[in-house]
């Protein structure tokens, strides 16, 4: 690609070698990891605070209130005045409390997060690492949060903090399997575990359509069972029992405030956002355009489109779902996602060995459509919803 | 390079080492868990270094992500939160302290005293790939006994865990 | 010293702290923790091997060591299972009180 659009395309990784060619030869590999790696945690970290207004504004407008709009134009500055708040309030400590642990519990949080971006693959060419195991190093670090989600619950001596901890880990566990398998049907298809493989395999067109595998059977079943427990993982609504303010004052950062629960709020947040970036990486097609002829466009760009609108369907969904319990919670995971995903595989498998051709579509479909109804009604069942009946008082 | 060795090397293996000493010396169970965790990490770093990519990925998954969350729920179901021992070391601890002494001896003689070997061989690239077709070719025996291994280790695992059942006094 | 005699002193010095976890400490959870660490390890120890022996691209090795991460954790659950049902018995998990077995 070159041209005007080409140049648009690569601007950042010509800015990146530009700056690194400022610097003698053996020094160059360190400057230009260095550079992306400032580049990583400038960015991420501004659109968690875009985020942030974008969330408070979205669920304003959905429980018809409108959101903070004191702080700048449509309160747009609401980030800055929070990140002031927080930087400023006192920290307090309980006395019982296991300082180091209770120190630690923030700082590993955002440090797995911040190293789960590595392999993100955010444009052409712009993905700091390069492995060949780069989606296995994802999941291996986020599994890793789990444990710092512990440590904050645990070292508080609160027992509301050490239940939310509990139920938080629990539900993380339970839907940690689901995840993965529902990622191991694109890494079966592509036939490689580095992220940048998986973007360049959807890259093709047919006609003006996107080869994502969003559009598959067997892909969009993936695409909704990784976001399903992608939510779990991330503790979202409507899966954020253990957080919930109703139920539990904070779950696991009760006692946590000042700079520390900003930490954690952040760590929250940018998880979220990574593990969008990811599903987008695996199933909608990562940096690739839409439409054929949008394809000029800069690539960096179409991928931070998209997680907007994740983002965006995140927040819909948190203002919009009820909470579910945490026995119902882990019911799904066990008795319906792990299931689906488990039967995706063998769908996407026989997808590959059918050819090309209308059967195939007609198979998956016809198979993963009536396990769907199987299951569903199997587990609706037990639940004895009947009709409604209303009581009047005498 | 401290005698003949890396400075990432000696650093990874000095925290690896703390940890391990960590989890041996503490009075709370709990940090004894967690301190056993920074030795996964360490470890884990250490089969990246080797080049062993898969195996040091796979170290993080299991270990720090499932096996130290399973040791801290266990210490969490058994003992109570914040309490700690009177008596931290069991009533033989000198002979325990001498046999591992021993074998670290014995093994350490045994290290430095072996043949050494050429250098380091050039890393040949060990992709996934090549992981996948020797799990699928050479080692499907293997890998299938695992998966047995591991749905009846789930299954004895929870059936012993399980709470008994009260037997009414009626029916015998 | 050759970085092969390096990480097998590492190993070695592992093994030998999970031994003296295992053998000294009075909790049972603890003897669990000590096992863990004596195979991981073994697990350095094979993959060093592996890395500086004469066929890397035979992944022997390798193959070895992920299978011995999978058995230890089913190893693991099965085992701290065990000491959660003893201690719905006894109320303790003190290795010096449990010597019921003791001829």
């Amino acid at each position: 690609m070159n041209g005007i659009w080409g140049q648009l395309d690569q601007i950042f990784v010509t800015l990146q070698h530009w700056v690194a060619g400022l610097f003698p030869v053996w020094l160059q590999p360190v400057v230009a990891t260095l550079i992306a790696v400032v580049g990583i945690v400038a960015a991420f970290p501004g659109i968690f605070a875009l985020t942030t207004v974008l969330e408070r504004k979205g669920l304003g407008r959905i429980q018809n209130r409108i959101g903070p709009n004191r702080v700048g134009p449509l309160g747009l500055f609401q980030p800055i005045a929070d990140g002031i708040k927080s930087l400023t309030k006192e920290d307090i400590v309980p006395v019982s409390a296991d300082g180091l642990v209770h120190f630690l519990a923030p700082v590993l949080l955002v440090l797995a997060v911040f190293l789960g971006y590595a392999t993100l693959p955010v444009g052409r060419n712009m993905v700091l690492l390069n492995m060949d195991a780069g989606l296995f190093f994802f999941f291996a670090i986020g599994a890793s949060t789990e444990l710092s989600i512990f440590m904050a619950g645990w070292s508080s001596r609160n027992k509301y903090s050490l239940l939310g901890a509990m139920r938080a880990v629990a539900q993380m566990i339970s839907y940690e399997v689901p995840l993965l398998l529902s990622s191991v049907v694109v890494v079966m298809i592509t036939g490689s575990l580095s992220t940048v493989k998986i973007v360049e395999a959807q890259g093709g067109f047919t006609g003006i359509f996107p080869h994502w595998y969003v559009f598959t059977p067997w892909g969009f079943v993936g695409f909704v069972l990784f976001v399903t427990a992608a939510l779990a993982e991330t503790n979202r609504s409507p899966f954020d029992l253990p957080e919930g303010e109703s139920e539990l004052v904070a779950g696991y950062f009760t006692e946590y405030s000042g700079f520390k629960f900003a930490l954690f709020f952040l760590g929250e947040y940018l998880g979220m956002l990574s593990i969008a970036g990811f599903a987008i990486t695996l199933f909608l097609g990562g940096w690739g355009a839409p439409f054929s002829f949008l394809a000029f466009l800069p690539s960096w760009g179409w991928f931070f489109l998209k997680l907007l609108a994740g983002i965006g369907f995140f927040i819909w969904l948190r203002g919009t779902m009820p909470r579910l319990r945490q026995d119902q919670l882990m019911n799904f995971a066990w008795k319906f996602v792990l299931p689906m995903a488990l039967l995706n595989l063998v769908v996407a498998g026989a997808w590959r060995f059918m050819g090309d051709g209308w059967l195939r579509w007609v198979v998956s479909t016809a198979v993963l459509g009536g396990a769907y109804v199987l299951l569903g009604s199997v587990l609706m069942r037990r639940q004895g919803i009947g009709p409604r009946s209303y009581r009047y008082a005498e | 390079m401290i005698f003949g060795l890396t400075v990432a090397f000696v650093l990874v293996a000095m925290v690896t080492v703390a940890g391990a000493m960590g989890a041996a010396v503490m009075r709370n169970v709990v940090h004894c868990a967690l301190s056993l965790t920074v030795t996964f990490a360490g470890l884990a770093i250490l089969f990246l270094q080797l080049d062993a990519q898969f195996a040091g990925f796979a170290q993080v998954l299991v270990y720090v992500g499932a096996v130290a969350i399973l040791v801290v729920f266990a210490i969490l179901l058994t003992r109570g939160v914040g309490t700690s021992l009177i008596y931290v070391f069991s009533k033989q601890w000198t002979l325990g302290l001498g046999i591992a002494a021993a074998v670290f001896a014995l093994l350490g003689w045994a290290v430095l005293k072996s043949f050494p070997v050429s250098g380091p061989v050039a890393a040949s690239e060990v992709t996934v790939k090549d992981i996948g077709a020797a799990l699928m070719n050479q080692y499907v025996l293997p890998l299938e006994i695992t998966a047995v291994l591991l749905t009846v280790a789930m299954i004895g695992a929870v059936i012993v865990a399980m709470p008994e059942k009260k037997v009414k006094e009626g029916e015998q | 010293m050759t970085p092969l005699a390096a990480y097998l002193l590492l190993a070695a010095l592992i093994f030998a702290i999970g031994l003296a976890i295992a053998l000294t400490r009075r909790v049972a959870i603890l003897v669990l923790i000590g096992i863990e660490l004596m195979l991981n390890a073994a697990n350095l120890n094979l993959i060093a091997f592996w890395r500086f022996g004469p066929h890397p691209e035979a992944l022997t090795g390798m193959m070895f060591a992920i299978f011995s991460i999978a058995v230890a954790a089913a190893e693991a659950a099965v085992g701290l299972g065990l000491v959660i049902a003893y201690y719905r018995h006894r109320k303790t998990t003190d290795l010096d009180a449990m010597t019921r077995m003791k001829g």
